[in-house]
Formats: C-alpha cells, structure tokens, sequence
C-alpha cells in the first residue's frame, strides 16, 4: 500500500513538471510583453511580469493591422470551417450508410491521398490559383480547403457507430429523399462529431503559415500568422512589441481551447486509434 | 430521384445519384486542387520554369541536378537530424507521461488540458518565443548557463545549436498529443491482462515490455508514422527563426529543411520546376520513411501478436478461475461432510 502511495506521488511529481515545461513558454511570453525590450535584455533578465503589457500591446496596432490580419483569419477560418463541416458530413453521412456502385472503390481514393503531401502540390497549386486571378483573395485560402479527406474518413467512422440504420428507415418510409434524411437523421445525430471537425479545422486554418504566406501577397491582406512573422522580421530588435504580438495572437484561440477542448482531446485519441 | 421514374427501369447508377451528389464536392476539389496538381508537377518538374515566361524543356537533368545540388542534400540531412533528435525523445517521453497519466486518478483532465495547449498554439508565435530562449547573447537559455558558471552558447549561430533549438520546438508542440494518443491506446487495455500478470509475479518492469508495449503496437505505429511525415515537412520553425535574416536556412543553412529549399526555390528565387522536383524528392522520402517506420515496429505482424498475447492472457484468466472453482467446490464439499 506504502509503495502504492509512494509511485503516485512521483507520477504527479512527474506530470506537474511536464505541465511546468508545457507553460513556461507562455508565462515568458507574457514576461517579455510586459517589460520595456531593454529590460529583457538586462543580465540577469527579468523574471516576472512587468507594468508595460498594454503600451506594446498599442506598439503592435501601430505597426500592422492587426485587428484586419485578425479579421482575414477569422473569416477565412470560418469559411473553411464551414464548408468541410457541410461537405465532410454529407459524402460521409453517404460513404457510411448507402450503398451505392462504386462507393468502396471511391471511398478507397479518398484514403489514398492521405499518401499526399501538400508540399508536392504546393507550387502548381500556386500556378493554377494564379491562372483563376484568385492569388491575394481570401477565395485562395478558402476554396481549396472546403472538403478534406481526414474530415469524411472520421466522420465516416463516426457516423457508421453513431445513426441506427432503423431511423434512416423510417425516414424512408415517411418518404424523405436523401437530403431530407440527411438534414433530419444525420445532422442531429452527428453533431458533437461535427463539433470535433469544426474546432480541429477551425484551429488549422487559424495556425496555417505557410499557405498564407505563398497566396497572400498583398501587404494588407495578411493573416495573423503572416503579419506577426512580418513584425517579428522588420522590428526584431523590438522584442517586447513582438511578443506583445505574439500574446494578442494566441489569447484568442486557447480561451476557446480551454472553454471547449475537454471532448476534443478525447476525439483527438479516438481517431488516431481509429486508424 | 425515386426508382420509379416514368422514363425507364430502376436503375442503380440513377438510384445513388443524391449519394453521388453528397460525395462529389470532395472530389471535384480533390481533381482541380489536388490530383491535377500533382500531375502537373511531374511535367513542371521536367522544365526550367521562372513563373513568368515559357516553360523550357529539362527532361530527367532537373532531377540529375538535384542529386549533385549540395544545398539538397544539405536540406536533406538537416531535416533528418532535426527529426531524430525531436522524435526519439518526444516519443519515449510521451510514454512515461501516458503511463503517469493512465495512473494518476486526480486532476485528469487539467493535466490533459495542459498537455495538449503547446499542440493548438500557432507554431509562428511558439517559434518567436523559443527563438528568444535560444538567443545567442540575452537569452534565457544562456544567462541560465552562464548563472550556473558555464560559458554560452551561439545557439542560433552554430549548425547543432540551430537543429537543437529547431528540435526542441518540434518535441514542446508534440509530446503531450502524443502521450494523449499513447494514453487511449493504455485505455484500451484490458485490466484482466495485467491482473492475470501480477497473480504470475511478473514485475511491473516485464509488464511494460511484455504487455503494455506489445498490446500498444498499433499506437506507437500511428505516432511513429505520423511524427515521420510531420517532420519530414518541417518549415515554419527554420522559417520564423532565419526567414527575415537573408539566408532561409540560417548560418551556414544549419537549419536548411527539404520544404524550406522548396519555398525557397520555387518562391524566393522563381524556379518553380526546380521546386516541383524538390516537392517529388520529399514524396520519395515519406513513402520510403513510412515503410522502415512499419517495418520496424512490425506493423505486419500487429495481429498477430497481439491476439498471440491476448489469448495467452485468456487462457491465463480462464486457469486461474477454474483452479479458484475447484478450490471452492472443493471447499464446500468438504464443508458438506
């Protein structure tokens, strides 16, 4: 029983240190947002938070946009959140509960790209975009994205366990065609995987660097990602500014995180054991 | 569309056409984004190509060229010095922390909270902010170093500091989604197994390995597999850090990655052949890293030795009930007289 008691202790033991090493950075963020740059780089540095959080904070609005990059992201995050959750729903709600010629040997295709970077496809992808007259526009970031292989294969999954058989029946008999069942069978049912696909995609639209940065080329049309690494490269020496920068920047999405992110990280490992 | 349109016999094409409906937005954007793409860029890849003016035919030299570029090969072996000094550490502490998770019955899902936040924090922001730890003359790392009387480092100036801190990055984002993916996997073994093994003595040592690490050889695969085609792709990390400085790899391109030599190729100095072939060499590299990684940890033989442990335990639990049966039977017989 002593042992017992002994090994849970350094378990925690263990685990409050990863949770140390897991926040650090962010509690230094925070200390270089709040400090003057010349304060930072004092030896020996200051160690804890200082009193000129919000007068960097007001640096980084005078020199990007950010509150437009900040705009950018959240609509195109949005959009593609949108779309994915639409289409991804539907041909999975389809691939997992119709049978239909040719299904599994479609289905087998859209497992095969997983095999395929996005980096093999970036450059022609860049020219095609080019030729539509769409590089700069936020349909660059948006259109692409709108339906996903990872999406439909999870939803798939989900949707298999998730909608009895008996009630896409009864719908039928009711005389509801596809969509119709779609709408009042799958939906409903489906809904906190959705709710999985939306933050997971939401979170990799709002993270993505490099996409942003090959496609949007005009200097006033940045995402956040693009327009914080521009800080970070013209005012370098202003490190204050810049993590004051980098700090507005995360804030948003880890309060959603922290709010929400209980049952996503639980359907993070359920689809990784799904594979 | 019901089966019974006046214009035919039921047809099962025609049937499934709301079914086709649903799954062709996927597809459609698949064929214009992806699949003609890729296509594409086999014959972007046999050109001499600026963006601009006319493609000029290269044939297979494109890729001759390749094999001789130093910077290639210098993106190649960074990438993959970066990679194994980020996974190997990141996957083996991903399991002491799964297993510590899987036993700690308080705070679960702070801990789980806490560990997934560096996995959902932008890798441009983390990147600044490591960058400044890393720093060569005020960073934290050094004044560290130098308060414990040893002399600094030039970490963002010498090949090893620029992978190290490169590195580092990688392991602080994926340890903890990593030890999450490890912890379902732990979940999702049976308790008889281990209580069977501990009425055998079997020490807690020889149930890792002979139970816990066998029984999780589809998660440590899936990890393997995916931290392989994840760092295989790094870039922002190398980006963020030298990207504004001049030279995209840093000091001597000490932090030169496959994708940053891509972007920078097909981006930074408009040969956008050169890029597409760059781009194929690393489709190359993942299929061939994919491969060793499932050869390695046996991911044919999963079934089989999974089921080969999981029916050993079986029969372990189903003797250990018959012997405790006789025993009370035997008991009560006795009871009996």
């Amino acid at each position: 029983m002593r042992t017992e008691r002994v090994r849970t202790v350094v378990g925690h033991v263990v685990l409050m240190f990863g949770v140390v090493v897991s926040i650090f950075p962010f509690y230094w963020m925070l200390v270089m947002a709040s400090n003057t740059t010349p304060d930072i780089f004092a030896y020996p540095p200051k160690l804890v938070v200082g009193s000129h959080l919000f007068e960097n904070m007001g640096h980084v609005l005078d020199n990007i946009d950010f509150f437009g990059a900040m705009l950018i992201t959240l609509v195109a995050s949005l959009g593609v959140t949108v779309l994915v959750l639409f289409f991804d729903s539907l041909a999975a709600f389809a691939f997992a509960k119709y049978e239909f010629p040719g299904r599994d040997m479609l289905f087998g295709v859209l497992l095969a790209t997983f095999m395929i970077p996005t980096q093999l496809a970036l450059v022609p992808q860049f020219v095609t975009l080019a030729e539509f007259g769409w590089i700069g526009s936020l349909k660059a970031l948006i259109i692409p994205g709108a339906a996903n292989a990872f999406g439909i294969f999870w939803m798939r999954q989900y949707a298999k366990g998730a909608i009895p058989d008996e009630l896409i029946s009864a719908a039928k008999v009711d005389g509801a065609g596809f969509f119709r069942q779609y709408l009042t069978v799958g939906l409903p049912v489906l809904r906190p995987g959705l709710a999985f696909l939306g933050i997971f995609t939401f979170i990799n639209v709002w993270n993505d660097y490099l996409w942003p940065l090959i496609v949007m080329t005009d200097p006033n049309k940045l995402t956040l990602q693009v327009a914080l690494q521009q800080l970070n490269g013209v005012y370098g020496t202003d490190y204050s500014m810049v993590m004051a920068g980098a700090l507005m920047s995360v804030i948003p999405l880890i309060g959603v995180f922290i709010i929400g992110g209980r049952h996503f990280i639980a359907d993070i490992a359920a689809g990784a054991m799904k594979f | 569309m019901s089966a019974n349109t006046p214009d035919g016999p039921p047809n099962r094409f025609r049937q499934a056409m709301p079914q086709y409906a649903a799954v062709s937005p996927f597809f459609i954007l698949f064929a214009i984004f992806g699949a003609f793409p890729v296509l594409f860029s086999i014959w972007l890849s046999l050109h001499s190509w600026d963006g601009i003016g006319q493609l000029k035919w290269v044939g297979l030299e494109q890729y001759s060229y390749l094999l001789t570029d130093p910077s290639f090969w210098k993106s190649i072996t960074n990438t993959l010095l970066i990679w194994v000094i980020s996974t190997v550490p990141m996957l083996l502490l991903a399991l002491v922390i799964a297993n510590a998770l899987h036993n700690a019955t308080r705070f679960r899902s702070f801990y789980r909270i806490a560990y997934f936040i560096p996995n959902i924090t932008s890798v441009v922001a983390v990147t600044m902010v490591f960058g400044s730890i890393f720093s060569n003359n005020f960073g934290l790392l050094n004044a560290f170093l130098q308060s414990i009387g040893l002399d600094k480092i030039e970490w963002l100036s010498q090949p090893w500091g620029i992978k190290i801190a490169i590195a580092s990055i990688v392991a602080w984002r994926w340890t903890g989604y990593n030890a999450i993916i490890f912890l379902a996997g732990l979940q999702a073994i049976s308790s008889d197994i281990y209580e069977a093994a501990k009425v055998d003595g079997a020490s807690s040592r020889q149930m890792f390995w002979r139970i816990t690490v066998p029984l999780l050889r589809p998660v440590i695969l899936f990890t393997a597999v995916t931290s392989t085609i994840g760092g295989l792709q790094i870039f922002t990390e190398s980006q963020v850090l030298f990207g504004s400085s001049g030279a995209i790899g840093g000091p001597g391109d000490g932090g030169l990655t496959i994708v940053s030599y891509l972007y920078d190729s097909a981006f930074g100095k408009n040969q956008f052949g050169y890029g597409a072939a760059i781009g194929w060499a690393l489709f190359i590299l993942i299929v061939l890293f994919s491969v060793i990684n499932w050869r390695l940890i046996g991911g044919g033989d999963d079934d089989r030795i999974t089921s080969r442990v999981r029916r050993r335990a079986n029969r372990k639990i189903a003797a250990e009930k018959a012997a405790a049966d006789s025993q009370t039977a035997g008991k009560e017989h006795a009871d009996a007289h």
